[in-house]
């Protein structure tokens, strides 16, 4: 296309011109849009031999997942890890000029705001009985965009009300203000912060090591996810709290990144103080009765929950009783939580050729019954479980570790139950 | 609990994966209101009734067993002349293979059969029909159970239902059995499934044809059986009573009714920084 700097506006007859190149350059042929739109070099891969195959994304997830898995597992061994169940935790969102930036479509601020309610819906998923706080940096000050609460539709709300970019980031404020949230929470809690940081530098009004050092000492876990560059303060800080330092590459990335703080940390000991939380079970609310609710301040028909302490109605749980503060919850807000105390054990891999077993391996997954040979009978990728030694294939593997929890096989032994 | 929302594919085919509780103890005693043979020819009416609604409707067959669970009929592998026979030779082979795994300890009562188990093989072949593409039939989860909840199944049934909520595949349940099932209620309550303890087990036919035959999409329009107050109470761990208020471990989570220094399944002492302790292998 020609380069509109070196045109002259003349007259008409140029004008026509120009509409008739900007016509052409909307107008992109469709071979024209696979190079500027699509992209469709990036779909290829090399193999071993130098010729170029198109990306098996399949085998490529399952080997990703089976890399994370062998990853973890190493570093946990067999012992079970206590895990910080009842979690406070902030996200900082940096909104100062960098998060303007493009590198990200359509700017780095939209894309953390859509991961990050992804985050709030998965986390209060994942952690019934914990709570979440917002804060942003923005014009070189920290403001606290919502405060503690476990109720994700507020947070959102919240977040997306107020998108705009503008001004330094400031790191200490940012730490300052969290710290002294999070001092008023009670000592059971495991503190928590994941700060989302675009600028590549930060402006402090004081020394920042000193804040840093403030929050070592709360036992407040700070996290970073870096946008754009490795500074050497959030690896600092990162690594004086405990904390995991990484960096996004593209979006995706920054999702798996987010998502990973999603399910409880390991927790370390000394950080928490175990004690006995009193919480309710209420009973719901008997249909047909028109009671006035104690969330909303109006008059409801029906349904909600009845607090067993004051007897206030509430509409939904997990909350807080708003009149006598007594936490309510139900059962399966508790159970919820469960499969992060007892975790289904990794399974192993299955090596392709067990020339003496291999007449015992069987023909199909137990979970799903796919078959575990391909076409040609030849033996494809599956798993195994070391407890009740059924095997599995890798797409059940993935579902099971991710989302169901619970081994089939060794559910389906009587062997393993204990009956109380 | 909000009712299921369908999704974008082939409004009204269905996946019924029928659950079927094949417990000896349970069929043999008097908490049956109906031998298992009739019991099963009812069941086998229905699944050929499902069967007939639509060409493309699938059934899958799974037996709950006291010591194993297993697949017994997938309605895909064609052979319409033959279905009832390969069934029931496969259920038979089943209920012998169970019986040997016998181990010779006593059970009191009736036992309880392995629901944990079907039920976590039932998503994850629901998994595998989610992975084949976008053209595929509802999937829903039918449990025929007569035997009583067992406890130590509790984490394990809790874990299969939050997975059902979130691919959004209902649970329904009909219990043949005398008591209710306080692990099924909750069940379909949380994934938005039926919950029926039939009161004429004689015409069990009539009401699973009425209730659980049909699919998803059109349940909107029929008045089924609507929840009667689930008690999502918990039972506190050292009595097993029902508690309006009690005490979290805010590390395990357990559940007491009164204050203790210590907890009793974790070690933790209340009040004080803990020490380094990785918790022992135990489930509750």
């Amino acid at each position: 296309m020609s380069n509109n700097g070196k045109r002259k506006p003349m007259n008409g007859e140029d004008d026509d011109d120009e509409e008739d190149d900007e016509e052409n350059e909307r107008d992109l042929e469709a071979w024209e849009k696979a190079y500027a739109d699509e992209r469709s070099w990036e779909s290829l891969q090399e193999d071993e031999s130098g010729l170029l195959r198109p990306i098996d994304n399949q085998a490529l997830h399952h080997a990703q997942y089976r890399r994370r898995l062998r990853s973890l597992s190493s570093a946990s061994a067999t012992s079970r890890i206590q895990k910080g169940l009842i979690r406070y935790l902030y996200l900082v969102l940096d909104l100062s000029r960098a998060a303007g930036e493009m590198d990200l479509r359509p700017s780095r601020m939209v894309v953390v705001a859509k991961q990050v309610e992804a985050f709030i819906r998965e986390f209060f998923d994942q952690n019934p009985l914990s709570q979440i706080g917002l804060v942003a940096i923005k014009d070189g000050v920290a403001q606290c965009l919502t405060d503690l609460g476990g109720s994700p539709e507020s947070h959102i709300k919240a977040l997306m009300g107020k998108l705009g970019c503008s001004g330094e980031a400031s790191l200490q404020n940012a730490l300052e203000l969290v710290h002294e949230q999070l001092d008023q929470i009670p000592s059971y809690g495991h503190r928590e912060v994941i700060i989302l940081y675009s600028a590549l530098s930060t402006c402090d009004p004081g020394d920042v090591m000193e804040t840093i050092q403030k929050c070592k000492k709360s036992k407040i876990r700070c996290s970073v996810i870096g946008l754009s560059a490795e500074l050497y303060i959030c690896k600092y800080l990162c690594q004086e709290t405990g904390g995991l330092y990484s960096v996004a590459l593209d979006e995706a990335h920054l999702k798996d990144l987010i998502l990973e703080h999603a399910p409880p940390p390991p927790a370390i000991a000394e950080f928490a103080i175990a004690n006995l939380i009193k919480m309710g079970f209420p009973q719901r609310a008997a249909e047909g009765v028109i009671s006035i609710c104690s969330c909303h301040k109006e008059a409801k028909f029906g349904g909600g929950y009845i607090c067993p302490r004051c007897k206030a109605r509430v509409c939904e749980l997990p909350t807080e009783c708003s009149i006598c503060g007594l936490t309510l919850v139900s059962s399966p807000h508790l159970a919820r939580s469960y499969h992060h105390l007892f975790p289904v054990t990794p399974f192993d891999d299955v090596a392709p050729m067990l020339l003496p077993n291999q007449h015992r391996r069987p023909k199909s997954c137990f979970g799903c019954q796919q078959s575990l040979l391909n076409p040609g009978n030849m033996p494809i990728r599956c798993v195994t479980c070391p407890k009740c030694k059924q095997f599995f294939c890798l797409d059940c593997d993935i579902y099971i570790h991710e989302s169901l929890h619970n081994c089939p096989g060794c559910e389906s032994l009587k062997d393993s139950k204990s009956v109380d | 609990m909000t009712p299921v929302s369908s999704k974008q594919y082939a409004d009204d085919v269905s996946l019924l994966m029928v659950l079927i509780d094949t417990n000896p103890l349970f069929w043999s005693s008097t908490a049956a209101p109906l031998p298992f043979s009739k019991f099963l020819s009812q069941v086998l009416s229905f699944l050929n009734s499902i069967l007939l609604l639509n060409q493309l409707n699938q059934v899958m067959v799974i037996a709950t067993g006291l010591n194993s669970c297993d697949y017994i009929y997938d309605s895909s592998l064609g052979l319409t002349t033959q279905r009832v026979e390969t069934l029931l030779q496969k259920l038979e082979e089943f209920v012998i293979k169970d019986e040997e795994l016998n181990k010779d300890d006593s059970v009191d009562g009736i036992g309880s059969s392995l629901l944990s188990g079907s039920l976590s093989m039932a998503l994850c072949y629901i998994q595998r029909v989610f992975r084949s593409g976008s053209l595929h039939p509802q999937p829903r989860i039918l449990c025929m159970h007569g035997s009583q909840d067992g406890p130590g199944q509790y984490v394990a049934i809790m874990n299969s239902i939050f997975s059902a909520q979130r691919s959004m595949v209902p649970i329904d349940s009909c219990v043949i059995g005398s008591q209710h099932s306080a692990f099924l209620q909750q069940a379909s309550y949380i994934t938005g499934g039926v919950y029926l303890k039939p009161q004429q087990p004689d015409g069990l036919f009539q009401y699973l044809t009425t209730v659980f035959a049909t699919d998803l999409h059109s349940r909107s329009f029929l008045q089924l059986p609507k929840p009667v107050g689930v008690d999502f109470r918990a039972s506190c761990f050292c009595h097993k009573n029902t508690i309006d208020m009690g005490y979290i471990c805010s590390v395990c989570l357990s559940i007491f009714c009164k204050h203790h220094k210590k907890c009793s399944t974790c070690g933790s002492a209340f009040g004080q920084p803990q020490t380094n302790v990785s918790t022992s292998n135990q489930k509750t």
